[in-house]
């Protein structure tokens, strides 16, 4: 089974003060530090799975700078079989973008199954998955917790709202968007990683896909972007941790909860 | 004058609440755009909401004769739709459903999308999207580019759902296209995930935990001070992905929805799932070491704090 998998790498933004960018179209980046997506890292892992099962490759894809091949590094270190890096030099990329340019190189690789997680953790649009099954005509499911594979089926759970499954059946070739919790991820050790920078990372230039003009051009844009409009917020309770204990104490007896 | 779509989400026979809240919006863009409402419901045949349903639409175009959701097909009605009627603006669901049609309808359509958005603005007489991004700490304004028409899926909850206009809908059934393509993917059944030992649902004191708590071997001990103050353990999704609690605990979009008199959140960001899951509580007290944490928009009372001396103290003042 050959199967390819599409990752990126993000910034990790809790606990960090985010500062908005001169542009105003995204925020300050420099002293961010960076981390594979969790839902990718959750699909690198299912994908590496199934391959222990059934054989078969696994290729890990993504698009971005020379800094974003660490998180591929990351997925040939968990047991990925190759690497794939799309340079997108300058463009501009909207989920629209993305998925064109991802389909185009897709197209020129022998894939049974296509993973992607169900979305960015930094501007979680949940779109590309779903476009890029739509360029490439394959069956796909978005919010994918369970896979269980034969060579033409795939019998998935796809968790919807409320704790409810929907289990369905799923014609392969196909792409599947991985939910997190679908397994535990393996640890990735720096040992790990350096193991495995004999593998194959290849880099692959936006320009030489043979794209149209239209594919590569973006078709929403980010006008500006701001801080959330201050709401009320929370009642700050100041002072040592005996001192809070009390208060909150005092808020759960006014509440009625009986302790 | 054109239309502004709304698709109905619907299972099991009744009416998903983010289709009135879509319904509510679009009623205000149709004003602003001088657009009438006309909501799309596949697959539901005779059902007691559809009159419900029309006084909130000026049209409902009904679709009959589809059993259970399929994403493809409702990508190709939906496509079929929007090159006759040329709606203005279609919005739909951004649910695990809405996500699985909205992006590749988008596609086949040429279309410009915007996803997961928590409002629609009208600006120069062109719709604008906004969303939330950054895990919610920032929001971003998103322009399209020139097109016939805009999708854009609508995070659930972004607004009321309460019945807006005077509005007298006609409804024009359809059966569905008799010429659509054979579907790659069959629906089996629903099983419920999230069944188990505790019921989170009926707590008046939920003492909850968060990817802050950081490790497995430390859930014991914030589990000790629920039992102690007579609580019951609960917990945001990272909690239940890292197999530190099962599923049954967990509060929020995916998991449960809760009303406790106070709901105390230890280490938990406040995701907008998570926080969709708590809006029946009483009272949120949150702990968080992230003074811009977003649960300190929605909490009640915030503490800026390491949540384990938290714990430590309540635990002692109880002793």
């Amino acid at each position: 089974m050959e199967i390819i998998v599409c990752v990126k790498r993000v910034p990790m933004t809790q606990e960090v003060d985010l500062e908005i960018s001169p542009q105003k179209n995204d925020v300050r980046k420099e002293m961010l530090a960076y981390v594979i997506n969790e839902w990718d890292n959750y699909a690198i892992e299912e994908a590496i799975q199934i391959k222990e099962k059934l054989g078969g490759t696994v290729t890990a894809v993504t698009i971005g700078n020379e800094d974003d091949e660490e998180v591929l590094r990351r997925c040939l270190a968990m047991g990925a079989d190759k690497a794939f890096r799309i340079d997108p030099g300058n463009l501009v990329m909207d989920p629209f973008v993305i998925s064109k340019v991802l389909a185009q190189f897709i197209k020129g690789q022998p894939h049974d199954l296509i993973l992607t997680g169900v979305q960015r953790d930094d501007l979680n649009e949940g779109a590309v998955g779903t476009m890029l099954a739509e360029h490439l005509g394959l069956p796909h499911a978005e919010v994918v917790r369970k896979v269980e594979l034969t060579d033409k089926e795939a019998t998935i759970r796809v968790e919807l709202e409320g704790g409810t499954d929907e289990v369905s059946k799923i014609q392969v070739p196909a792409l599947l968007s991985i939910q997190t919790g679908i397994n535990e991820p393996r640890y990735v050790s720096i040992m790990g990683i350096r193991k495995a920078a004999k593998k194959e990372l290849n880099v692959v230039g936006v320009d030489t896909l043979g794209l149209a003009a239209a594919d590569l051009q973006a078709r929403t844009m980010v006008e500006e972007i701001f801080l959330p409009p201050e709401t009320e917020g929370a009642q700050f309770i100041e002072g040592d941790p005996a001192t809070v204990a009390d208060e909150i104490l005092r808020i759960l007896k006014e509440k009625g909860v009986g302790i | 004058m054109g239309e502004i779509f709304v698709v109905a989400e619907h299972r099991k026979g009744e009416v998903r609440e983010v289709t009135y809240q879509m319904l509510w919006k679009a009623n205000d863009l149709c004003q602003k755009l001088s657009q009438t409402l006309t909501l799309v419901l596949i697959g539901a045949k005779d059902e007691p909401f559809l009159n419900d349903l029309k006084e909130r639409a000026d049209k409902v175009l009904a679709v009959e004769g589809l059993a259970n959701f399929n994403g493809d097909l409702y990508k190709e009605i939906l496509f079929r739709l929007i090159q006759e009627h040329k709606p203005l603006l279609t919005l739909a669901a951004h649910t695990p459903w809405g996500m699985d049609f909205a992006p590749s309808l988008s596609v086949k359509l040429g279309y410009p999308i915007a996803t997961d958005c928590v409002d629609v603005l009208v600006d120069n007489g062109k719709p604008k999207a906004l969303r939330q991004i950054y895990s919610g700490k920032l929001f971003s304004k998103v322009a399209f580019q020139d097109a016939p028409g805009y999708l854009i899926t609508i995070r659930s909850g972004a607004f009321p759902a309460e019945k807006v206009g005077d509005h007298k809908g006609e409804i024009v059934r359809m059966p569905v296209p008799a010429d659509l393509p054979r579907p790659v993917k069959q629906f089996v059944a629903f099983e419920d995930a999230g069944a188990g030992e505790v019921d989170i649902t009926q707590a008046d004191l939920l003492v909850s935990i968060g990817r802050g708590v950081g490790e497995a071997d430390k859930v014991p001990m914030v589990k000790e001070l629920a039992d102690k103050m007579k609580g019951v353990l609960s917990c945001s999704r990272p909690v239940v992905d890292k197999n530190w609690l099962p599923k049954f605990h967990q509060v929020g979009t995916s998991g449960k929805s809760v009303k406790p008199k106070v709901y105390l959140a230890f280490g938990i960001s406040g995701a907008f799932q998570h926080v969709a899951g708590i809006t029946g509580a009483g009272c949120v007290i949150a702990v968080n070491k992230d003074k811009k944490a977003p649960i300190f928009r929605v909490a009640d009372y915030g503490v800026v704090d390491d949540l384990f001396k938290i714990v430590d103290a309540l635990k002692a003042k109880l002793a």
